[in-house]
C-alpha cells in the first residue's frame, strides 16, 4: 500500500547545523505517531520541510501520492495534510468561531466578498466542532480570552476543519499544566479518532506517547534514531540514555 | 448606531450645501477626502498603511484630464467610470509588486512609487502641463449641460450616494469571508497559509478595492476643481489620508467619512481663525485622538455602545 507520507533521501543543513540528514520515512494511514526526541534534533525542522515551510537541499516529500516537495504550504495543505502549532496560531483579533469560520472557508477556497462570513458556512459543522474540542460555552469569546489549553484545542480544531486525512501536531501539550494534559489528548485523540484522521505528533511527556501512539520515532541530530512500537522504542539503551534521561 | 449616524451625517451634509451654497465645495472635497480614506483604511484592516495611496488620486484625476481633454463633450459620469477603471488598472499592476512586501517596507514602496509618478507629473509639461496642471471644461451631467451651482449641487449629491454606497458595500466587505479574512492577515498571516489561503492574493484584491475608492475621489476632485495638478498625488496627500483614516478609525466603513468630516472642519476652521498654525491645530487633534481613542472616532463610538450594553 502507498504510505500516506513519504520521504526520501531528505537534507537540510543550516550553516554547520545538520537539521535532516539523509531522512527515509514514511506514514501508513490509520497510525498514530509520536515522535521523540531532545530539542533541536530536528523535529520541527522535519515538519516543516513535510509541510512545505522549508525546502530540503536533497530529496523528496511525497504526500498521497503527490510529490510535495517544491508546493507552497497552503498547496499542500489542500491534499489534505493539517497542521498545529507548537504555539497555537489562532487569529488573535477574532473570536473563537469565526477563527473556525476562517478555517472553513480555507478549506472551500471561495472567499465571497458580499455574503457575511458566519452565512458563508456551515453552521452546523462549525459547532460540531466546538462540541468535538469542548470550546462550545467560549464560541463567542475573543481568542486573546483562552487559556493556554484551549488555545491549543482551537489550533488543532482549525486544522481539523479542512477535513484533513493527515494532522500534524507539534507538542500539543507543550505550555499546558501537567494536570490538564491527559484530558486535552483525550479530546484531541476522540477527535481524530471519530473524523478517522491519521495522526503525528511531536511529544516529550513518555505517558502520553505510551498511551496514545501506535507507532514511535525518535530524532537524534536530525536523524531516524529508532522507528517501531512504543514498547520497542522506548526500551532501546540509546533511547533510554540520549532522549528519556536515564543513566 | 453608527449607520444612523451615517444616515445622519450624510443628510447634514446635503442641507447644509442647500442652506449655504459656498459650502458645496468643501463639502464635496470631504467626501472625497472620506472615499480616499477608506481605501486606505481598507488596507490598514490588513495592518499595512500606506504612505503613497495619492498616487491613485493622481491617476484617477489625470485620466480625467486627459479623457476630457481627448473627447470633448464626454458625459462626467463617464469620465468618472474612466478614472476609476484608470487608478484600478494601476492598483493591479503595482499590487501584484507591493503586496509581496509588509510594515514599513509595504509603506515606503507605495510612497518611492507615488512620488516617481509625482515627479513625472510636474516633469513632462507637454503631456501634463506640468505645475499648472491641466484644466477640465465642465462636462455635462447625465447630458445635462448645467451652470456652475447646479453642476456642484449635483456632484454634492452624487457624491453623498456614492458615499453611501461605499459605507452599505465596505461594510459588508469587511464583515465578508474576503474582509475578516483581511483582517486575519494582521494578527496571523502564516496561519492563513496553513488553512490553504494565499495571503497576497487576498491583500491584492483589498489593494485594488483601495485603489478604485481613492481613484474615485481623485476623479471627483478633478471635476469639481476643474483643474488637475501633481499636487494631487503628493506625499503629504497621502499623509492626509492615513491622518483621516487614523482619526475616524478602521472598524467601520464609516470611521473615514468621520474622520475626514471632522479633519475639513478642522482645516477650515483653523485656516480662518488661527491662520499660520492650522497644521499645528490638525497635529494637536491627532495627538488626542491617539492618545484618547487608539481605535478613532468610530473605535470610541462602538466601545462606549458596547459600554452600556449594546452592540457595536
Amino acid at each position: 500500500m502507498t504510505p500516506l507520507l513519504e520521504t526520501k533521501g531528505l537534507q537540510l543543513s543550516f550553516g554547520g547545523v545538520v537539521a535532516a540528514d539523509n531522512i527515509d520515512f514514511a506514514l501508513q494511514r490509520g497510525e498514530r505517531l509520536a515522535v521523540i526526541g531532545q530539542n533541536g534534533a530536528g523535529k520541527t525542522t522535519f515538519i516543516n520541510i513535510c509541510t512545505g515551510f522549508l525546502k530540503p537541499t536533497a530529496g523528496r516529500v511525497f504526500f498521497d501520492g503527490h510529490d510535495v516537495t517544491d508546493k507552497l504550504p497552503r498547496q499542500i495543505v489542500r491534499l489534505g495534510l493539517g497542521r498545529s502549532f507548537q504555539l497555537p496560531q489562532l487569529f488573535l483579533d477574532h473570536s473563537v468561531r469565526q477563527c473556525l469560520e476562517i478555517a472553513a472557508v480555507g478549506r472551500s477556497g471561495q472567499l465571497p466578498f458580499f455574503k457575511s462570513l458566519s452565512d458563508a458556512v456551515d453552521q452546523h459543522e462549525i459547532n460540531d466542532t466546538l462540541h468535538l474540542v469542548g470550546l462550545s460555552a467560549r464560541a463567542d469569546e475573543p481568542t486573546l480570552a483562552l487559556p493556554e489549553g484551549q488555545r491549543k484545542l482551537l489550533d488543532i480544531a482549525m486544522a481539523l476543519m479542512l477535513q484533513p486525512k493527515l494532522l500534524i501536531m507539534d507538542e500539543p501539550t507543550s505550555g499546558v499544566a501537567s494536570e490538564d494534559k491527559m484530558a486535552l489528548m483525550d479530546t484531541v485523540m476522540q477527535a481524530l479518532k471519530e473524523r478517522e484522521v491519521t495522526s503525528w505528533f511531536v511529544e516529550h511527556d513518555i505517558d502520553i506517547v505510551n498511551r496514545y501512539a501506535t507507532r514511535v520515532a525518535a530524532w537524534i541530530a536530525g536523524k531516524v534514531a529508532a522507528d517501531g512500537s512504543p514498547a520497542e522504542v522506548l526500551a532501546l539503551p540509546q533511547i533510554q540514555r540520549e532522549i528519556l534521561g536515564h543513566p | 448606531m453608527i449607520r444612523g449616524l451615517a444616515w445622519l451625517g450624510f443628510l447634514i451634509c446635503f442641507v447644509l450645501g442647500l442652506l449655504f451654497p459656498w459650502s458645496k465645495t468643501p463639502l464635496i472635497m470631504a467626501i472625497c477626502y472620506g472615499m480616499a480614506s477608506l481605501g486606505v483604511a481598507i488596507m490598514m484592516r490588513a495592518g499595512q498603511v500606506s504612505f503613497g495611496h495619492a498616487l491613485y488620486a493622481a491617476i484617477g484625476a489625470y485620466c480625467v484630464a486627459f479623457t476630457a481633454r481627448s473627447f470633448p463633450g464626454l458625459d462626467g459620469i463617464i469620465l468618472l467610470v474612466i478614472g476609476v477603471i484608470g487608478s484600478m488598472l494601476a492598483g493591479g499592476v503595482v499590487g501584484l509588486f507591493v503586496v509581496r512586501y509588509r510594515g514599513i517596507f509595504f509603506g515606503m514602496l507605495n510612497l518611492a512609487l507615488s512620488m516617481v509618478v509625482f515627479s513625472m507629473l510636474g516633469k513632462l509639461y507637454n503631456l501634463t502641463g506640468g505645475t499648472d496642471g491641466l484644466r477640465i471644461n465642465r462636462p455635462t451631467f447625465f447630458n445635462q449641460t448645467l451652470e456652475r451651482d447646479a453642476f456642484e449641487t449635483s456632484l454634492l449629491l452624487l457624491s453623498l450616494l456614492f458615499a453611501a454606497l461605499l459605507v452599505w458595500g465596505v461594510q459588508r466587505y469587511f464583515k465578508s469571508a474576503a474582509g475578516e479574512a483581511l483582517a486575519a492577515i494582521k494578527s496571523n498571516e502564516t496561519r492563513l497559509e496553513y488553512l490553504g489561503l494565499s495571503a497576497r492574493r487576498i491583500l491584492w484584491n483589498a489593494y485594488l478595492l483601495s485603489a478604485a475608492l481613492v481613484g474615485l475621489s481623485g476623479a471627483m476632485f478633478g471635476l469639481v476643481q476643474g483643474l488637475v495638478t501633481p499636487d494631487i498625488g503628493a506625499w503629504f496627500r497621502s499623509g492626509e489620508y492615513v491622518f483621516i483614516s487614523i482619526l475616524g478609525g478602521s472598524g467601520h466603513a464609516f470611521g473615514a467619512f468621520l474622520g475626514a468630516g471632522v479633519f475639513e472642519a478642522v482645516k477650515l476652521f483653523a485656516a480662518a481663525y488661527m491662520t499660520g498654525v492650522w497644521q499645528l491645530i490638525l497635529g494637536v487633534t491627532l495627538i488626542i485622538v491617539i492618545l484618547v481613542a487608539p481605535d478613532g472616532i468610530v473605535g470610541l463610538l462602538q466601545k462606549r455602545r458596547s459600554s452600556v450594553g449594546g452592540q457595536p
